[in-house]
């Protein structure tokens, strides 16, 4: 997730200060890890460098929370690029798992054992997200599916390739 | 007088083996239930799932193997050793199941198809109403008892599914794909609403899923492959 644009999100809204800003972002998205304060204060300062926001009416000797932003056409612009170009699928997991995998069977080893772990620890984490769920507000709910559903995928894959692994294990050593 | 042991499993299974002509369902399975437990039963299609739990519930008769039965307040059953009738009644009496597909009598109202086994076990019909219609009201289902399983949406039939199988406070619940035939938001509802209700009652459950979302909703779970039960799990020694 992208913090910078995030809070540049946030204060397209409106004009805030950045103890506000922290607060705004902790109440979405801060679900089990809340921004700490000196990194929105770095942000903001850097976003002030490149024109996407500027400090208004700024008080005599006053910190950065003592400072309001607002947001430039410029950043407006950039909140609506970010918005509407889609990310690229993560791909990181799977690669690392896929490595494992034919490094394990290259080597002989418990490929199977090696992705039943794998199965353990993300059907752990589906658990921990569902029990989220229970009495959560609709935001969070929708936080928790994303995760839920990204994991999810991740466990077909591991149960495809679990199938697979015979075939997988001739294929690699005929090559 | 000995003190009963309350930690002895509700279910257990015992070298279970089955077989279909020349195909092996299950290759030796062991597994420990605990009363209050849900378990969710998760595994590739012909793993021997569904196989498994109907020996669990005493549907089948494994071919090698037992089934033991723990209820609560009476002497423990060997299910397997059982003849039908007796595993009939254990099914009527102290089971309770719920399908992919509801299977609701799709010529009786909600309320009479959640009475039925109340009706079989002998309940008279006005008692077995009343209690049908607040089962259906606690599923979110008020004021559509006198609807027919046609008239309802793919959710609101299975949850009448879940209440005609809680109907009778069974001491174990077997779900076969319960949500399986749902979409995401009714498959969220109906299995919220079902575990709350099971949880509250203290019903073990045994639910066969090949969803691991849906799996998640369950205290563990265990993994059938090619009939046996996969890595990661052992009965406690």
């Amino acid at each position: 997730m992208n913090n910078s644009l995030t809070l540049l999100g946030l204060l397209s809204r409106e004009p805030s200060y950045g103890y506000d800003l922290k607060h705004s972002y902790d109440r979405y998205f801060g679900a089990g890890k809340a921004l700490a304060f000196g990194q929105v204060y770095a942000t903001l300062a850097r976003m002030v460098r490149d024109e996407l926001i500027r400090a208004l009416g700024e008080e005599t000797g006053g910190g950065p929370d003592r400072k309001k932003y607002e947001i430039t056409v410029a950043g407006q612009d950039r909140v609506r690029e970010w918005l509407f170009t889609p990310d690229v699928p993560s791909e990181s997991l799977q690669s690392e798992l896929f490595a494992k995998t034919v490094i394990a069977l290259l080597l002989d080893d418990d490929a199977d054992r090696l992705l039943d772990v794998q199965r353990g620890e993300h059907m752990a984490r589906l658990r921990e997200l569902t029990r989220l769920k229970q009495d959560a507000d609709l935001l969070r709910v929708l936080m928790c599916d994303h995760g839920l559903f990204h994991i999810e995928a991740d466990l077909r894959w591991i149960d495809l390739t679990s199938a697979r692994l015979t075939q997988l294990k001739k294929e690699l050593q005929s090559a | 007088m000995s003190t009963p042991d309350t930690t002895a499993p509700i279910l257990s299974a015992r070298g279970l083996h089955h077989s279909f002509g020349q195909t092996e369902a299950l290759r030796g399975i062991d597994l420990d239930l605990q009363a209050g437990e849900v378990l969710a039963v998760m595994g590739p299609s012909g793993s021997g799932k569904s196989t498994l739990l109907h020996c669990l519930a005493g549907v089948l008769v494994p071919d090698g193997g037992s089934v033991s039965y723990r209820p609560a307040g009476r002497s423990p059953e060997k299910i397997s050793a059982l003849g039908e009738p007796e595993r009939a009644r254990l099914r009527l009496a102290d089971f309770g199941f719920v399908f992919q597909f509801g299977q609701l009598l799709p010529e009786l109202t909600a309320a009479d198809n959640v009475s039925i086994p109340l009706l079989l076990a002998g309940t008279k019909r006005p008692e077995a109403l009343r209690r049908s219609t607040e089962l259906l009201e606690r599923l979110g289902l008020a004021g559509l008892g006198a609807k027919l399983p046609g008239e309802l949406s793919g959710g609101q039939a299975q949850r009448v599914a879940v209440a005609r199988a809680l109907v009778t406070s069974p001491a174990v619940l077997f779900a076969d794909e319960p949500t399986g035939s749902l979409d995401s938001l009714a498959a969220e509802n109906v299995l919220t609403m079902m575990l709350e209700l099971v949880r509250e009652a203290g019903t073990t459950v045994v639910m066969i899923t090949h969803d691991a979302r849906t799996a998640a909703y369950a205290d563990r779970e265990v993994m059938v492959r090619d009939g046996a039960i996969g890595a990661g799990y052992r009965v406690p020694a």
